[in-house]
């Protein structure tokens, strides 16, 4: 299905967020997901279903001050 | 209310004229106390308006001392200041800024054994820290003694703030409902390794400021239960909602982390506080 992700489209396959991270082969220690402009419950990523027209993007970790 | 000297009526006159401050407000900033946790990039413009905003006790931690390579973004040291401990070199600068506020210097590294007991004199948490092993202890510490905590972090040109108050907000979400664990050493380069952009202090620094005296006074709508992000180059804040994760191992329904964690630390480039 087509989602809209880091701001670019995209056809993406999984149909969760745990699936979408697994598929975009991310780190998942170091993000957050932000979906929908919320971000989305880690604990929550097995359960977070994928629409198509999502708006979905990675936050990175970041520890600098 | 304390009685203000004529100078003070005249230093804080454009606080006292805003209706949402008031002499009641600023008498309210004079008598808090705020505990800054590094005095580095973030820490740096945190302490400036703080000070300049008449709080009036702000602890410092911080292990380090001032590099030629920190006057790039840590504007409250200058270059007289190299080698000189951060904590002093920002309680200088503060004191010559505002004779008012009564600066606590912490100058080594916050840790487990200590931790809980500082912050519990304080009425708000300010993290502009340079290593996660610190922020998860601050996160930690703040939720186990019930304090407000205003966390900002940068990295090249990116920023990220996010107030934390599972106490207060029932709702509201603590630093591990974002991030439940540390990243597993190097997978994060800090800011020496990566760079960031000097000017990217002052905009989260700001911010971390601006809330800092609104949750003070209690005014105006809280960071708790949103997370700001700041894109310089696209120029871009986005206020992304954050959730309490009822799966959090600290602040959830079914916690892990019953104590405070010490974490390792990544490597010796972050050793200090910022």
């Amino acid at each position: 299905m087509q989602i809209q992700l880091n701001g670019e489209s995209r056809e993406i396959e999984a149909p969760t967020l745990a699936l979408l991270v697994a598929e975009l082969g991310l780190e998942t220690r170091t993000i957050a997901i932000e979906y929908n402009l919320e971000v989305a419950p880690k604990s929550g990523w097995g359960q977070c279903q994928i629409h198509t027209g999502d708006r979905i993007e990675v936050v990175q970790m970041i520890g600098g001050g | 209310m304390i009685d203000f000297t004529e100078e003070q009526i005249e230093r804080y006159s454009r606080h006292i004229i805003l209706p949402e401050v008031g002499a009641e407000g600023q008498s309210k900033l004079l008598e808090s106390k705020v505990f800054m946790i590094g005095a580095g990039g973030l820490g740096s413009p945190v302490a400036y308006y703080l000070a300049a905003a008449g709080v009036g006790t702000i602890g410092i931690a911080d292990a380090d001392v001032v590099d030629m390579s920190n006057l790039q973004r840590q504007i409250i040291h200058n270059q007289d200041r190299v080698g000189m401990p951060k904590v002093e070199s920002a309680r200088e600068t503060i004191q010559a800024l505002n004779p008012d506020v009564q600066v606590n210097t912490y100058n080594y590294r916050i840790d487990a054994d200590n931790v809980r007991e500082i912050i519990r004199d304080y009425d708000l948490i300010i993290d502009g820290c340079d290593n996660f092993p610190t922020r998860f202890l601050v996160n930690d510490a703040c939720f186990f003694e019930h304090k407000t905590l205003i966390s900002g972090a940068m990295f090249r040109f990116e920023g990220q703030v996010a107030t934390f108050k599972p106490h207060a907000d029932k709702e509201g979400p603590c630093y591990r409902c974002l991030y439940p664990e540390p990243p597993p050493n190097g997978l994060v380069p800090s800011c020496s390794e990566a760079g960031i952009l000097g000017a990217l202090a002052g905009a989260v620094g700001t911010i971390q400021a601006v809330e800092a005296v609104k949750e003070l006074l209690g005014i105006g709508d809280s960071l708790s239960g949103r997370l700001m992000i700041f894109d310089a180059l696209r120029m871009e804040w986005k206020k992304l909602k954050l959730r309490q994760d009822p799966g959090c191992p600290l602040c959830g329904t079914k916690p892990t982390i019953t104590d405070l964690v010490t974490y390792e630390q990544a490597c010796e480039l972050q050793l200090g506080h910022s």
